[in-house]
């Protein structure tokens, strides 16, 4: 049987093609908004208006970056993840829709309320509460379809529910503990609202929501892609079955203490930072044991590397993903952090984990998933082209924001010979110009590289049409 | 595997009951947050608003208003207080206009940052911020004390054409709030909403609100916004302000 007939895949599908429209979507503001910074008369181009200026369109980057593209990856990969590891249809396909559709109008809404100045204000958390309330039904709707599919599973064929399976619900239980704590405010009017928390409270909430956005949303969700990805576009067993499950609930337990380390020496009590760094520094032991776990995988088939593009996506994301959580938690000690805070450093650090650890094993994911799907091969030339022109892209915006954020931190607590500051703070703004030039270039082949993607998957579905309808 | 005499794992026994390894997900990941965020409502030291002057005396770092004291009595130095109606027209503009992801508001106790910036922030002193505006990156300076440092003219030809006044910045230009007016009715709105989550406005000051804004353009609001930052607390030499 075809698997279009066994499965609801149509859903998969389109969550699939709507997360590559939304890479496209996500980087090119991300490298207008880069140029901005470099070039400041972008941000008006000579008028007077507000609505593309850096303020503006930042929070609808960030917004479409994780939730636009990086929901729509994982809503994508879990719905089909779920139901093949399974062997069952999805619970209620009317209802991954009803997901489907509701997550869709959020991204619409925040296209139009973002660039209007409709904000809370808080990071990654922008969106306005009706959005918010929009954002909760449709998560709710993931979460519950999700975990039905797992439950009508035939235990006599699956008794045991696969390790993918897991780190998508943690990510789902935790992300509606974060959303919903994170957003509690009240309204003053249809499109406005305050907090209800305030200073020191409201800030280490945020955090607490800011940094597991990523160590849930971007790290345990893409874990699971991960998790069946790798080992499936390998034909290999994961490497190993313990060191998935003591990595799978250190994340669990670990990464949630995490966000106070973005707020040491700030007003919050050092208590609370030093505790945020020490878990950070702890870390990287799950960190690396899920990063080796599935390089290892590939242990006796390096060689398919060679001719495997999909495959090669898939382990160049989970170096990287070593790589920036490596760098997290040294980031996070303490000294290095009052150099590290408040610079480019940050903007890198984001940047080497959603473009070298989640744009490439989404990437992966999603062209293993249209060849399934549609039974047909990608373009390997493109899928050539793209794997490098990301790669590079990706390298050359890491590097520009190492060295601009290191000479940032340098140059602003620099003294003279006098004992007085070395430079005026506008002096570390213009020394900045050359890396943001370079952080553009970098930002702008990412863009190329995400085109080349929906490029080929486009004219990828378009030439299985014929197939397709001969095959069923 | 039970009738083989060896006892399932817990692992194992989850991961064959999936309502049960929701519940021990949920339970992993809740310990965190509780022991990271419920002291700071608990415990009166994380939000410290009194200190011991140097004659002994305890002094609040809050402003102590008395009954029929309106906003505009508070003097500088006072303690920390709500904002004027048009300084918060003003912070609705810094949230709108997304000021916080350029510049923070909160200066770290090094010796870099207090030669710059002024002495380090208080947890008192964002008390009455709904959201909290302490940012998490530099691309322009801290603003947590700006207030006062330059003069309203300053200000107002930097927020219309920021190069025109420091040519290497990267700001963009925010002529645009010089033709827009504040709503006074808004305003108003905006305060008894603030006032139901703790920030203590008066009646008073809700009514009086809209005479207060009447006529003013966004650019008064944002410029009265900056002027208010990081004054209200004076500082003194030899009392221990955090710990």
């Amino acid at each position: 049987m075809n698997l279009t007939e066994k499965y609801d895949l149509d859903v998969v599908k389109w969550f699939a093609i709507m997360a590559s429209v939304y890479l496209v979507v996500g980087t090119l503001l991300g490298v207008y908004i880069a140029f901005e910074l470099a070039f400041p008369f972008l941000n008006d181009l000579g008028t007077d208006l507000p609505y593309f200026q850096f303020g503006r369109l930042r929070p609808l980057h960030t917004n479409a970056v994780i939730f636009a593209f990086g929901g729509s990856a994982l809503m994508a990969s879990a719905f089909y993840i779920v139901q093949r590891t399974n062997q069952t249809r999805l619970w209620s396909n009317k209802m991954a829709w009803f997901t489907f559709w509701s997550w869709n109008t959020v991204i619409v809404l925040a296209v139009i309320t973002l660039p209007l100045g409709l904000t809370q204000s808080k990071e990654y958390a922008e969106l306005e509460w009706p959005i918010d309330i929009l954002i909760t039904l449709s998560w709710a709707t993931y979460l519950y379809n999700f975990i039905m599919t797992i439950h009508i599973r035939d235990r006599n064929k699956v008794p045991h529910v696969y390790v993918a399976n897991w780190f998508f619900m943690g990510m789902m239980v935790m992300v509606t503990y974060l959303h919903v704590v994170n957003n509690l405010s009240i309204p003053v009017s249809a499109f406005k609202s305050y907090s209800i928390f305030s200073g020191v409270q409201d800030a280490m909430i945020q955090w607490w929501w800011g940094h597991n956005a990523v160590g849930f949303f971007l790290t345990a969700g893409f874990l699971g892609i991960m998790y069946y990805f790798v080992p499936k576009q390998a034909q290999r067993p994961v490497y190993s079955y313990r060191l998935s499950v003591i990595h799978f609930w250190a994340l669990m337990f670990g990464y949630v203490w995490l966000g106070a380390h973005h707020l040491q020496y700030t007003a919050l009590p050092d208590w609370a930072g030093s505790l945020g760094a020490t878990i950070s520094l702890a870390m990287i032991i799950p960190s690396w044991g899920g990063a080796l776990n599935g390089i290892l995988t590939l242990s006796g088939a390096w060689d398919r590397l060679r001719e495997d593009y999909i495959l090669r996506f898939l382990i160049m994301s989970l170096a990287f993903y070593a790589m920036s959580t490596f760098e997290g938690p040294v980031m996070a000690a303490k000294t290095v952090n009052a150099l590290s805070h408040y610079t480019d450093w940050t903007i890198g650090h984001v940047h080497s984990g959603a473009l070298g650890w989640n744009i490439m094993v989404a990437a992966g994911a999603m062209y293993h998933m249209i060849e399934k799907i549609y039974n047909v091969k990608m373009s390997q030339k493109l899928l050539g082209i793209h794997f490098w022109v990301h790669t590079i892209g990706t390298v050359v915006y890491i590097v520009a924001m190492w060295i601009s954020g290191i000479m940032q931190g340098l140059m602003w607590r620099a003294y003279d010979e006098y004992g007085t500051l070395a430079y005026t703070f506008a002096e570390s703004v213009s020394a900045m110009h050359p890396y943001y030039v370079m952080r553009a270039a970098g930002g702008a082949l990412v863009l190329v590289g995400a085109i080349i993607m929906l490029i080929n998957i486009v004219t990828t579905i378009r030439r299985s049409g014929a197939g397709q309808t001969a095959n069923a | 595997m039970a009738n083989k005499n060896v006892r399932e794992s817990l692992q194992v026994k989850l991961e064959k009951n999936i309502f049960g390894m929701y519940l021990f997900m949920a339970l992993s990941v809740s310990l965190a947050g509780i022991v990271e965020i419920v002291p700071l409502f608990t415990n009166p030291e994380a939000i410290k608003d009194e200190v011991i002057a140097t004659d002994g005396s305890t002094k609040s770092l809050l402003w102590l208003r008395s009954e029929g004291q309106a906003l505009s009595d508070w003097k500088p130095g006072d303690g920390v207080r709500p904002l004027t109606a048009l300084e918060l027209a003003g912070r609705d503009i810094y949230q709108r206009e997304g000021c916080y992801l350029c510049h923070s508001q909160m200066i770290r106790p090094f010796r870099d940052e207090k030669e710059r910036y002024g002495h380090f922030s208080l947890a008192v002193e964002s008390k009455y911020d709904h959201p909290f505006q302490w940012g998490s990156k530099r691309t322009g300076p801290d603003l947590a004390r700006v207030g006062g440092k330059y003069s309203d003219e300053w200000h107002i030809l930097h927020l219309r054409h920021p190069q025109a006044v420091v040519p290497e910045s990267v700001m963009p230009k925010y002529r645009f709030l010089e033709s827009a007016l504040v709503d006074g009715k808004t305003i108003a709105t905006h305060m008894s909403g603030l006032s139901k989550v703790g920030v203590p406005y008066t009646q008073a000051d809700i009514t009086q609100a809209p005479a207060t804004v009447e006529g003013k353009s966004e650019m008064d609001a944002m410029v009265a916004y900056l002027q208010s930052l990081g004054n209200m607390i004076k500082f003194e030499n030899g009392v221990t302000y955090r710990e």
